[in-house]
């Protein structure tokens, strides 16, 4: 073994310590368990919780019918609304949508599980191979969805729904975005991710393509020629520049191909992992570049974040658990150089920074941290390009859509990351796929 | 300190605490342990005739309902009486009492309705040196089938006639013990009473079926795909307990018979209403059955604490308290109006209460205040139901308040009027009387 080894290397731990480091972070809710949580869901009338969810599942109703023994009925429940709720009762911050807005946690700062229960039914029908909806009669028309992330998935299911031939194109080997690619492994695991995506496709009507880019294998121009109408939601391929000295040193890396490697990786024992790390950034990329980089055995992993804890995108759970894994994150630092020898890093330079009205100021006063690693996870962003000539109005590096999620170009929905609308979360990105579905379905059915 | 000594119909012990007769007394080692963990009483679990006893069936013997958290909340049971020897409960029952002379031991009969079974049993009883008889005139299944239990309690003229031939035949004092099988509880408390009973103790438990399997289809518990109805009790039968024990308590027929109140006494407080609704005791048994013995310690620390927060020094001190307050329907003061407050600092919104009133109610609360969810009673349409009070899981958070006299209505435009004034002399009723000038 090489725990201590200095540099970037692989095999620091023993197989077990591997094992043990990935299990799922939420362990499912066996019956008895569900039958407690479900108990103290108190069905409230227009319960806040659903308000709060980004697909509005009816929670009372879903909780109320695992507590009467029907799992099944559960389930129904929530894939009316969202039919990536396996994985979105995996990966949602439900600590800030449905958990946050629980009446209990108003009045006993001890939410219903509302993520495990949506888990615990999910998974009963998943199990199952329950599916509860069919396809309308064939209408005819055909739907190109560029994506197979959450997006695009919610949005092919909503428009199989209705009857029409859905091909989804896909840039990457393997289908579901994200959930795929981006997610922590100890948050989806036994490819759960891989599963769903079957289960979405069970439907029938929906065609993937793995392996074929926007800009790359086809032009928007070659759908919105081919097809009765085109959904772009293949997220955001770009990752943001540290813009600081010495970025192209051995060993700075980007964060979100780490996350997907590792999702990907058959043997943990041979990725590489730094002794010392440092993420750049404050969401959940960083989050779980950092605590995997922790599970995978780095001595030292320290996550540097330009402004303060509240500023996070991370919630405070997921800032806590990287407290509890051994992440230490250091606030108010932004990085300047990377320092390097023989081009490869051995530490980074930070300058301190302080909020001055409102404001991000450089403070002067800097820091040195030694490393080996430097993870940049300080965003990803639109790769305009892809889109080509012609491409649909873009509002903030992201295309503008409206709320039914139409472009400025007719023909053409988007959502998702990709989209003015996104934010980032993979239950947004379901309620925007299904929506832009429902609108598509009125568009070419003249409904 | 709170003194919580009891003397029923001449029987003391430490406490008014006493395990009804069922499961948890059927024999010495249980009610030592119950004696151990501080019960004040036992009545024994029924006794049957000389004679080989009876059998219980071999599968599931009880069925229940839960609430929440699978609180057991309604039991329900199909065993018999004692299926142990005569002479061995006789025997233990003696020894037991000479080990535990502070605690009253009672031991529950039932023979077949003949003058000489009773004649033959109760010597036998006496010879223990026990300190009562109860007559289990109120078990409703198995038992009554074979002209016992409930079949004799449902018939006034039978109780009559048994606690006769028991008073003639023993010097222990009787409690006779009624079914709530039954239309009207104070016929056979009368008939009891105008034998000499010295006391009744009620209620036995209720017809019922707990639930049916629906692979089977068949009543639970189910004893090889057949199920028969069960005697109920626990929790979810307090209510009916509690009326039943005003009844009699209230019945000037049965003024000055004593009562043993049974039904769902779970808690000190439990026991202290059925004991301000006029019983001199309490008997638990489902409440054991679910925590065991051991409850009794909350039982009597908590009488023992409130008794002493209302300056109650003894058990006499509030017995019967609640008796002179129930009335009948036709004397409640139609003039008392109050209205529900909500306590926003309390409240969490999660809207039980407005969809409670919305949907099934008076459409008095509304879910919105300038676009945010906030729930308020609108006081023109407020009936004072306090539907909104029991479905609200926060303790205190909605009330009902009385409006003052003089205090304006918005709901029927009037003034609230000082003076009580009640169904009988209402202009709305065609046998309204004039009140007097």
């Amino acid at each position: 073994m090489t725990r201590l080894k200095d540099g970037i290397a692989s095999g620091r731990l023993s197989a077990t310590e591997y094992r043990d480091n990935f299990v799922d972070l939420h362990p499912p809710l066996d019956d008895h368990e569900a039958f407690v949580a479900a108990d103290r869901c108190y069905f409230c009338h227009d319960a806040p919780c659903m308000t709060a969810c980004p697909t509005s599942i009816d929670i009372p109703l879903f909780i109320r019918e695992i507590a009467t023994g029907n799992p099944l009925g559960s389930a129904k429940t929530i894939f009316r609304q969202n039919i990536l709720g396996g994985m979105c009762a995996r990966v949602c911050p439900t600590e800030q949508l449905c958990e946050e807005a629980c009446v209990r946690e108003a009045a006993e700062g001890k939410p219903v599980e509302i993520g495990r229960l949506q888990r615990y039914a999910t998974d009963k029908a998943m199990a199952a191979n329950a599916q509860f909806f069919g396809r309308a009669p064939s209408t005819g028309k055909r739907v190109a969805i560029v994506g197979a992330g959450p997006a695009g998935l919610a949005c092919a299911h909503r428009l199989a729904m209705h009857g029409h031939a859905v091909e989804i194109f896909e840039a990457k080997k393997k289908s579901g975005g994200l959930n795929e690619y981006g997610i922590a492994a100890y948050k989806t695991v036994d490819g759960f991710a891989r599963a769903e995506v079957d289960y979405v496709a069970a439907i029938g009507g929906i065609e993937i393509r793995n392996g074929k880019a926007l800009g790359r294998d086809f032009s928007l121009a070659d759908l919105t020629g081919e097809y009765d109408a085109v959904f772009l939601g293949m997220g955001l391929g770009g990752v943001n520049a540290l813009e600081a000295k010495g970025e192209d040193a051995d060993g700075v890396c980007d964060a979100v191909d780490f996350i997907a490697d590792l999702r990907q990786a058959k043997n943990l024992g041979k990725l590489d992992i730094g002794r010392r790390v440092v993420v750049i950034g404050g969401g959940m990329t960083a989050i779980d570049a950092a605590i995997q980089s922790k599970l995978l055995g780095a001595e030292e992993v320290t996550i540097c974040y330009r402004r303060g804890a509240d500023a996070m995108k991370a919630s405070r759970f997921e800032q806590e658990l990287a407290a509890a894994k051994g992440v230490t994150i250091r606030h108010w630092l932004a990085p300047k150089k990377i320092l390097s020898d023989k081009g490869k890093v051995e530490g980074i330079k930070l300058e301190y920074t302080e909020e001055k009205k409102g404001r991000l100021e450089m403070t002067g006063e800097s820091l040195k941290l030694a490393c080996d690693q430097v993870f940049k996870a300080i965003g990803q962003k639109l790769v305009a390009d892809d889109l080509g000539d012609g491409a649909p109005a873009l509002e903030r590096g992201k295309i503008k859509v409206d709320d039914e999620g139409r472009t400025s170009l007719a023909g053409v929905w988007a959502g998702g990351d990709c989209s003015s609308t996104g934010d980032d979360l993979t239950v947004s990105a379901v309620a925007q796929g299904r929506d832009a579905a429902e609108s598509i379905n009125k568009s070419i059915t003249g409904r | 300190m709170a003194d919580l000594r009891s003397n029923f119909v001449g029987i003391k012990s430490p406490n008014p605490f006493w395990l009804a007769s069922a499961p948890p007394t059927d024999k010495a080692y249980n009610v030592e342990r119950a004696f151990k963990a501080g019960w004040g009483g036992v009545v024994w679990k029924t006794l049957g005739e000389e004679g080989p006893p009876v059998v219980n069936v071999n599968g599931p013997r009880y069925g229940a309902i839960w609430g929440a958290d699978r609180r057991l909340l309604g039991l329900n049971n199909i065993e018999l009486i004692t299926d142990r020897d005569l002479y061995v409960n006789l025997r233990e029952i003696k020894q037991v009492k000479k080990d535990w002379p502070d605690r009253a031991v009672v031991v529950s009969l039932m023979v077949p309705c003949e003058e000489e079974s009773w004649k033959a049993i109760l010597p036998l009883v006496e010879e223990t040196g026990a300190d009562g008889i109860e007559l289990n005139f109120g078990c409703p299944h198995g038992m009554s089938e074979r002209g016992m239990g409930a079949a004799v309690g449902q018939v006034p003229e039978y109780v009559e006639m048994v606690v006769r031939w028991c008073k003639a035949n023993t010097r222990m004092p009787v409690i006779t013990k009624l079914t709530p099988n039954i239309t009207d509880i104070r016929k056979p408390a009368r008939a009891a009473h105008a034998a000499g009973t010295d006391a009744v103790s009620l209620i036995n438990t209720i017809n019922s079926i707990t639930s049916v399997n629906l692979d089977t289809f068949a009543p639970e518990p189910t004893i090889d795909g057949k199920g028969t109805h069960g005697g109920y009790c626990g929790p979810a039968v307090k209510p009916i307990a509690l009326s039943m024990v005003s009844e009699i308590a209230r019945d000037s027929e049965c003024a000055g018979l004593p009562i043993s109140a049974i039904g769902g006494i779970t808690t000190w407080r439990d026991a202290a209403e059925f004991m301000a609704m006029g019983a001199g005791n309490v008997q638990v048994c489902t409440a054991v059955m679910t925590y065991g013995f051991k409850i009794v310690q909350e039982m009597i620390s908590g009488l023992e604490n409130w008794m002493d927060a209302k300056g109650h020094a003894t058990l006499a001190d509030f017995a019967g308290r609640a008796v002179p307050n129930v009335t009948d329907w036709q004397y409640l003061n139609l003039n008392y109006i109050t209205k529900a407050r909500i306590d926003q600092d309390k409240c969490i919104k999660c809207g039980r209460c407005y969809i409670a009133c919305e949907d099934t109610s008076h459409q008095a609360i509304t879910a919105m205040k300038d676009g945010q969810r906030h729930f308020e009673v609108q006081d023109n349409e407020c009936v004072a139901c306090n539907l909104c009070v029991d479905v609200c899981p926060v303790e205190g958070c909605i009330t009902m308040e009385r409006l003052e006299a003089g205090a304006l209505d918005q709901r029927t435009g009037k003034k609230v009027s000082a003076d009580y004034a009640n169904w009988t002399t209402h202009p709305n009723n065609p046998m309204a009387t004039e009140a007097a000038e």
